[in-house]
């Protein structure tokens, strides 16, 4: 029963980093009607930025001879990430208002290997560990005394993910912005012609998940290092969205976490009688059988038509 | 047929007196770089007045709201010749935000509400480019509500959800909440009972009357836009082909044959109709 109790928890956890990912999908896809392949890249570069500002062996150390304290880096990561938002919405959206949702699509993921070559150039192609003082280990209270296996880092990705979630649902509802990015993500035109000014919109909702991917980032950097198998997440995240609906922030948080659950679970239940690796390709049967019983997933929004 | 085209031309003029809001002179559109949509348009609207755009599909009323409102740049269109001023200013090459801050906004045919926003959200974007405070927006919420107070009623329902003529309303409340001074109406009769457009040019008519809102409207039912407006100005093929009064259109004999469907010498071949129709826009 315990292990049982240890699997769900760890699969829980790895759940909230998915959804950390699948985030900043939504919002992009919400605002935008975009799906935007190269949120997997965001958070990777966010990350390698982010270890680029804060660590010895970087170009900011070079330039300047000294790093940046961690919740500095974190700012001038974020104010990175605007930027990159500025560009794209400068270089690319721009000229592509109105087009199909697939030639924007198509465009995301040319951004991605983009940014990923960019990235690769800039920041050099290494695994690097990033450390911001996140606590990491086996919590030690849980261990002595119910002996029980949670990782740390884990807990604290779960209270964060928590947090972003419940700031995310107030801008979205509550104020003027929110409101203004739901109607750019219903109609673009409509949103045109009562003055919302689309450009604006696309700097914010591109930078809001920029913030999203850098939270990604530390996390998953924290986790396992800032590489650029990274930006391979973004693959787990389609499930996570197919699952919780493209449309829905709750739907990409519990989607990912049904999607890391079941994975632990099935990898460890039912692998054994198929010779294991279900972990891999758990999500995607998932996702698939999801797609054919209730396709705009558990939290999306259905598609209004009206006969 | 003794009246032509061209003597209701000479002897209306453009409408003068309260001073001009908007004047469109002789604006040519392409779209893509090829298609040329509008060839030489020019029109007037006072201020304070209602003003239609007459013509069937595809003569270019849209487009010629859509130059004006400058959403056309969204649909890779963009004029090529002549000049929109409003209010003294070129407004040919600001965005529709600036637009709809000066007071510029448009009502999109086929309605165009925010689906998943309910009523009341719908109506709220629209006050998205003021920045006179949030007791000002509640007033001017309550002023939409008192013109439409169907939507009252339905300010929590999602607008995917509502009838035909509850969006219609729901995109001119929207439009209101701009506080406009000119709105750009582009066939608010589309898909809508008989009945209910008769409502919403009431409506739209009180607007205009009691808020002082200029009105441009685009409309292909050429007999309820010619009660209610006050000037007309017929489009064919992306031209101005006949403007005047709205009470010498109405009784203007082309009008009355071919927008109106009235004729005095009862039944022809339909083949005549056209013969004729080509010769007159020869001779026009």
């Amino acid at each position: 029963m315990m292990f049982f109790l240890e699997t769900v928890i760890s699969g829980l956890m790895a759940g909230v980093m998915y959804s950390l990912v699948a985030l900043g999908f939504v919002l992009i896809f919400k605002a935008s009607g975009v799906f935007n392949f190269a949120q997997g890249v965001f958070a990777l570069f966010a990350g390698l930025a982010l270890y680029d500002f804060i660590s010895m062996d970087g170009w900011f150390y070079e330039l300047f001879g000294f790093a940046l304290p961690v919740w500095l880096g974190i700012i001038a990561t974020m104010g990175v990430m605007v930027i990159v938002a500025w560009l794209v919405e400068l270089l690319v959206l721009r000229h592509l208002v109105n087009q199909e949702p697939i030639i924007l699509f198509m465009s995301t993921i040319g951004l991605a290997y983009f940014l990923e070559g960019l990235g690769d150039i800039l920041f050099g192609s290494d695994v690097k560990p990033l450390d911001v003082g996140l606590p990491s280990g086996a919590s030690d209270y849980l261990l002595d005394n119910y002996n029980f296996y949670v990782e740390k880092l884990e807990v604290v990705a779960a209270l964060i993910a928590a947090a972003l979630v419940i700031v995310l649902a107030i801008f979205f509802q509550k104020t003027r912005i929110g409101r203004a990015l739901r109607a750019v993500a219903d109609d673009h035109q409509a949103a045109l012609s009562v003055g919302i000014s689309l450009r604006m919109i696309w700097v914010v909702v591109w930078s809001v998940s920029g913030f999203v991917a850098l939270v990604a980032g530390i996390m998953w950097g924290s986790k396992s290092g800032v590489q650029f198998s990274l930006s391979l997440i973004a693959l787990k995240a389609l499930p996570v969205l197919i699952l919780g609906g493209f449309t829905s922030v709750p739907g990409a948080i519990i989607g990912g976490l049904i999607i890391g659950v079941g994975e632990k679970v099935a990898e460890i239940y039912a692998g054994p009688f198929i010779g294991g690796a279900i972990e891999n390709w758990f999500a995607y049967m998932l996702a698939l059988a999801f797609l054919l019983v209730r396709p705009q997933g558990l939290f999306g929004e259905k598609i209004i038509e009206r006969v | 047929m003794s009246t032509t085209a061209k003597t209701v031309e000479d002897t209306a003029g453009a409408p003068e007196g309260a001073g001009t809001l908007l004047a469109v002179n002789n604006i040519e559109v392409i779209y893509d770089h090829v298609i040329l949509v509008l060839k030489g348009v020019s029109l007037e609207v006072p201020k304070g007045g209602v003003v239609a755009i007459l013509g069937a599909n595809g003569a270019g009323k849209t487009t010629t709201l859509k130059a004006i409102s400058n959403l056309l740049h969204a649909e890779r269109g963009e004029v090529t010749k002549g000049s929109i001023i409003y209010n003294g200013d070129k407004i040919e090459s600001l965005s529709p935000n600036e637009l709809v801050k000066r007071g510029v906004v448009q009502v999109m045919e086929g309605r165009h509400c925010f689906e998943h926003l309910t009523i009341e959200e719908n109506l709220m974007t629209g006050a998205f480019t003021r920045s006179d405070g949030n007791a000002a927006i509640n007033e001017s919420l309550e002023k939409v509500y008192n013109y439409f107070p169907r939507l009252r009623e339905r300010r929590t329902s999602q607008a995917g959800y509502t009838s035909g003529g509850e969006q219609q309303m729901c995109a001119i409340g929207r439009a209101l909440m701009s506080n406009p001074k000119m709105i750009l109406l582009d066939e608010p009769s589309m898909g809508l009972a008989p009945q209910l457009v008769e409502e919403i040019f009431e409506i739209v008519s009180q607007l205009n009357k009691r808020e002082g809102v200029s009105i441009l409207l685009a409309e292909q039912n050429t007999n309820i836009a010619l009660r209610y407006a006050e000037y007309g100005y017929i489009l064919e093929n992306g031209r101005v082909v006949m403007d005047g009064p709205a009470s010498s259109l109405r009784e203007n004999e082309d009008v009355k044959e071919f927008y109106l469907g009235i004729s005095t010498a009862g039944r022809k071949s339909f083949r005549d109709v056209k013969h004729y129709r080509r010769r007159k826009r020869w001779l026009g």
